[in-house]
């Protein structure tokens, strides 16, 4: 039983891993703790998945894949098995919730919405599943030639810890829709509602060996996956020097094919004829949605100059008001960082930025000597050059600059070895239009900010990886072409 | 070379054989400068000799030039002073019988049909290089049946021509069907093939590029042609599809037919060989069109029609740009355009200035003969276009709406009529709900944008629609609710061989250009099979 803050406290049912249709203890025997951000606090002791755990549910997920009924059942009936598992995860909307603003700090209110998404999500993946279509195809010779897609069979999904719930189904469900197996590695320091929707999966009758679940650390059961010689693809959200090591992995040990989903230094670019107060607001909340920790925060902000010292003034005021706090109180708007060694990076980025010149305009301090709470902290005169200008800092740090001309704001927002995101400000349909293509991001908003829809792809430019989640896009991340080429004769028209 | 070293050319080259110009130096296409030429003196001149010869009159049918089966010709006018041109051989119902034959066979028998979408995609990318050799005398050719300015034709019809036909040759390998999962154990494949014999009958006011909006797909998509050209212009369709022979395309897949809508053109929109007809042109004929492939042998039918486009001016735009524009939307090929946008809706608080400026900038609009340089407006196509304008113009005048410029006929001969405005027109009148098809501007004033959608949008037309505004907001919303098939934000007339075009309502069925295009031309067969024991569905 773990406590909640209004005194109610939860059951957690399910910490031990999930292979080929089973809970079952790691063969180590081994445990690890996740920990409650709010205190430091113990939740629960969940099994701790090894090589040996990895191998026998990438045995399970072979097994399923290469002679199971899940890739030979039609695209309809998979589809109809997602639903079922939806609906039933609408049933358990606060219970799945409670347990990711347990595990990551992530406000309640917030996560009470996110879980009914994911079930969107998913629904949307099962209308994909039975649209699957190769092409017929034209060839310069008396050749009939036509393209199979077809499922690329063991699949490893490695997921961070900041969307718990978010992230499992935007790698889960198109490739459970492709008719892949998986295995799939939750962040050490949120297991718990991946293992919950395991046990949702199977009472809707998603096969055994199907979908696996192996909570662990990187170093060990992640690392496992990425150099596993019997799974087809990989697909990783995180920090861009993982990305580099999971890559690395997939290319020492069998060729597996890889999607990576990295760190970002997102730009919000606030033109002069924006409205300040909508302006100011978006760019708020472009860098302390979810604390900081979001790959796509707008982390740095560029204003025009006609406005910046109102903006500078209004950003402030609503930093000021902003409520940190317990995540399940319903009036706060932040909650705590996700663990100790987040918090601690964070501040020293915060040191950092103090030592190298800029003007800390609010915040920079933790708050509380309980939990890993930080207060939203704006920066004003960043140069490019400065460490928290450059590196991805992961929580509620921004660094605020000015600027003059469009041409300017481009060239700065541009200026970073990452390319997930951008945000763009302006009633002017033609600035608009030039920046979207002129900045190197993947996801520009224009108007608006962390807009996300089951059918917008999303994934990014440069570091920030490759290979699109979301929409049709993910589906054929999961997807090989076959090409089959046959003769013909006397065909009467070519 | 260079688009504006070739303008400076062919200007050049223009006002030399007018040696009764005396004016110098001719470097003014569209310019200000132009400005001094009234637009009466400008039309009077003695029309100026066309540089080539006309060569091709008679039908081309399986490969050949040949003579109408009844002998009958019919004169084709040059519309600057209502003369002969020359006389040209008019196919009737026999004559489309020949020619559905020939497209028949060439289908059935090959070898285009049989080729490789490769072997056929070289043949159109040979004809798009002969006609860009030729461009000048195809050029000259739609100028003197036409009458639109030679520099429009030579500069930008002909080239977006040979871009049409390179763009199309691109497709015709990559035109794919799919594979297609199923709910139980069987492989679905679709397969795209050619539909069969199109007939396509395309109009007067752009006679090469309807030509190659439509033949350029069809023949992509492995297609026969039979294509009947309008009786007002047949000249240039003769000569480029001789250069599509030239190419190396095999006879009976092109054939082109000149003659009259109620006898060739309703022979084939009858004709129960036919498998597709694409037909632009009014409305009304549209209809009958529609009508004729139903009572035969159920066609598919294509129609791009008639339009009365709105240009919407939002209280923001750049006022300046904008009167241009929407000047250029309506006056552009002396009006004769389905997408002119013909109903200019300003908003109230620039309402005035706008008038001021749209009258003067018609004024300044340089009407003469269109082989003359900077020339902007040349004569209306024909005797009964013109009065057809005339009479509406007559119309606005006693329906009370503001004359505010032109209004009448220019000189005596030919068929020119000065650059009109209307200014307070109301949605009731004749000429704010009908396609005019000449180059009479309606102003119309609104206050805001729920009142200009619905009034946009009270027409049975659906063709296009032109939004000036500088606010994201406000493009994003008016793009959305107009019932057009076309919106350009901040531009008009924008056309690339990608962006599809059509209409809503009652302005056609079905889009051309771009990929969309190829569905007109394309049958879809499913092909399915068992699967036994399969590794996957």
């Amino acid at each position: 039983m773990a406590s909640l803050s209004n005194g109610h406290s939860i059951d957690i049912k399910f910490t031990k891993l999930f292979i080929n249709g089973q809970f079952v203890d790691s063969v180590s025997g081994k445990t690890f703790e996740t920990i409650d951000p709010r205190t430091g606090d113990v939740i629960a002791s969940v099994a701790e998945a090894t090589k040996e755990d990895v191998d026998s549910a990438v045995q399970a997920a072979r097994h399923a894949f290469d002679s199971g009924p899940w890739p030979r059942m039609s695209g309809a009936e998979r589809g109809r098995i997602l639903m079922k598992w939806a609906d039933l995860i609408d049933q358990h909307t606060e219970e799945i919730a409670a347990l990711d603003t347990m595990d990551a700090g992530k406000l309640f209110q917030y996560c009470k919405m996110e879980v009914p998404s994911v079930a969107n999500m998913l629904r949307y993946y099962a209308g994909a599943a039975d649209k699957i279509h190769g092409e017929v195809l034209k060839t310069a010779g008396k050749f009939h030639a036509y393209t199979l897609l077809e499922p690329i069979g063991v699949v490893g999904h490695i997921i961070p810890w900041n969307f718990p719930s978010t992230l499992f189904f935007n790698k889960v469900s198109p490739s459970l829709a492709a008719g892949c197996t998986m295995v799939v590695k939750p962040a050490e320091q949120t297991p718990l509602s991946a293992l919950f929707y395991a046990h949702l999966a199977k009472l809707a009758g998603i096969p055994d060996g199907v979908l696996n679940v192996v909570p662990g650390f990187g170093k060990i059961a992640g690392s496992a996956v990425c150099s596993h010689m019997d799974i087809d693809k990989i697909s990783f959200t995180g920090s861009t020097q993982t990305g580099r090591e999971v890559m690395q992995a997939a290319a020492k040990s069998n060729l597996k094919q890889v999607s990576l989903e990295l760190g970002g230094k997102s730009p919000i670019i606030i033109f002069d004829d924006a409205d300040v107060d909508t302006a100011s607001q978006l760019a708020l909340i472009g860098i302390l949605f979810n604390k900081g920790e979001v790959c796509v925060a707008g982390s740095r902000v560029f204003v025009q100059e006609g406005i910046y010292d109102e903006f500078e003034k209004k950003l402030v005021e609503k930093a000021k008001a902003w409520v940190v706090g317990d995540p399940f109180e319903p009036n706060v708007q932040q909650g705590p960082q996700v663990d100790k060694r987040q918090f601690e990076k964070i501040l020293s980025y915060i040191e950092h930025g103090k030592r190298e010149g800029a003007t800390l305009l609010t915040g920079g301090k933790a708050i509380g000597n309980k939990g890993y709470y930080i207060e939203p902290t704006i920066f004003a005169n960043v140069k490019e050059d400065m460490l928290i200008a450059k590196d991805e800092i992961f929580g509620p740090v921004m660094a605020l600059s000015k600027f003059k001309t469009m041409e300017e704001a481009i060239e700065r927002a541009n200026n970073t070895t990452y390319g997930l995101a951008a945000g763009i400000v302006t009633k002017n349909i033609d600035i608009a239009n030039t920046v979207s293509r002129s900045v190197r991001a993947g996801m520009i908003w224009v108007n608006c900010y962390f807009i996300f829809e089951h059918d917008i792809p999303f994934g990014g430019y440069k570091a920030s990886g490759f290979g699109k989640d979301y929409g049709m896009e993910a589906l054929h991340k999961y997807l090989q072409v076959k090409s089959v080429v046959t003769p013909i004769y006397n065909s009467p028209w070519h | 070379m260079t688009s504006s070293m070739r303008i400076s050319r062919l200007i050049s080259r223009s006002l030399a054989s007018a040696s009764l110009l005396a004016r110098g130096g001719g470097n003014g296409y569209l310019s200000r400068g132009l400005s001094k030429y009234s637009t009466a003196s400008a039309a009077l001149e003695e029309p100026i000799k066309p540089s080539i010869q006309v060569e091709h009159t008679q039908l081309l049918i399986g490969g050949k030039f040949v003579d109408a089966a009844s002998g009958k010709t019919f004169p084709t006018l040059d519309p600057r002073t209502g003369e002969a041109i020359a006389h040209v051989a008019e196919g009737d119902s026999e004559d489309v019988d020949r020619a559905v034959v020939a497209a028949r066979r060439a289908f059935d028998e090959g070898p285009w049909t049989k080729m490789t979408a490769y072997e056929r995609q070289k043949i159109l990318l040979r004809a798009a290089d002969l006609i860009e050799k030729h461009n000048d005398e195809l050029a000259t050719l739609e100028t003197w049946d036409n009458g639109k300015p030679y520099a429009q034709a030579a500069e930008i019809e002909v080239p977006m021509f040979v871009r049409l036909i390179r763009y199309y040759a691109g497709w015709a390998d990559k035109i794919h069907g799919l594979t297609v999962p199923a709910d139980g154990s069987y492989h679905v494949q679709t397969l795209h093939e050619p539909i069969g014999v199109a007939g396509q009958i395309i109009p007067w006011n752009f006679p090469l590029l309807m030509f190659a909006w439509k033949v350029g797909p069809a023949l992509a998509c492995g297609n026969t042609v039979v294509l009947k050209t309008a009786e007002q212009t047949p000249l240039s369709a003769l000569y480029a599809a001789r250069l599509f022979h030239e190419a190396g395309l095999p006879s009976g897949v092109l054939n082109v037919i000149s003659g009259f809508g109620p006898t060739a053109g309703a022979a084939i929109a009858s004709h129960m060989d036919v498998d597709k007809v694409a037909f632009t042109g009014s409305t009304d004929t549209g209809k009958i069109v529609l009508e004729l492939a139903a009572k035969s042998n159920l066609k598919t039918v294509t129609l791009e029609l008639g339009g009365k486009s709105p240009f919407i001016v939002c209280e923001d735009a750049d006022v300046d740009q904008a009167v241009e524009a929407a000047h250029f939307a309506l006056f552009f090929n002396q009006g004769q355009c389905c997408c002119a946008g013909s109903r200019t809706f300003v908003h109230e608080n620039i309402y005035d200035e706008f008038v001021e400026k749209a009258k003067a900038r018609a004024l300044k609009r340089v009407v003469g003969d269109p082989f003359k340089g900077g020339i902007e407006q040349g004569p209306q196509i024909d005797s009964e276009q013109f009065e057809k304008i005339l009479k509406y113009i007559r119309s606005g005048v006693e329906s009370g709406a503001t004359l505010e410029t032109g209004g009448e006929r220019l000189g005596d001969a030919g068929f020119y009529i000065k650059p009109t405005v209307f200014t307070n027109v109301q949605d009731n009148m004749l000429i704010a709900k009908d396609e005019i098809f000449g180059p009479v501007q309606s102003i119309l004033k609104f206050k805001d944008l729920d009142e200009v959608i619905r009034r946009a949008n009270n027409t049975r037309y659906g063709l296009a629609a032109g939004v000036f505004t500088k606010n994201i907001a406000t493009a994003n919303t008016l793009t959305r609710a107009l019932r057009v098939g076309t919106v350009w934000v901040n531009c008009f007339d924008t056309f690339d061989a990608a962006i599809p075009f059509g209409g809503y309502k009652m302005s056609g069925q079905g889009r051309e250009k771009g990929i969309y295009s190829l569905k007109n031309y394309l049958q879809v067969k499913a092909v399915v099979t068992p699967l036994e024991n399969p590794a996957w569905l």
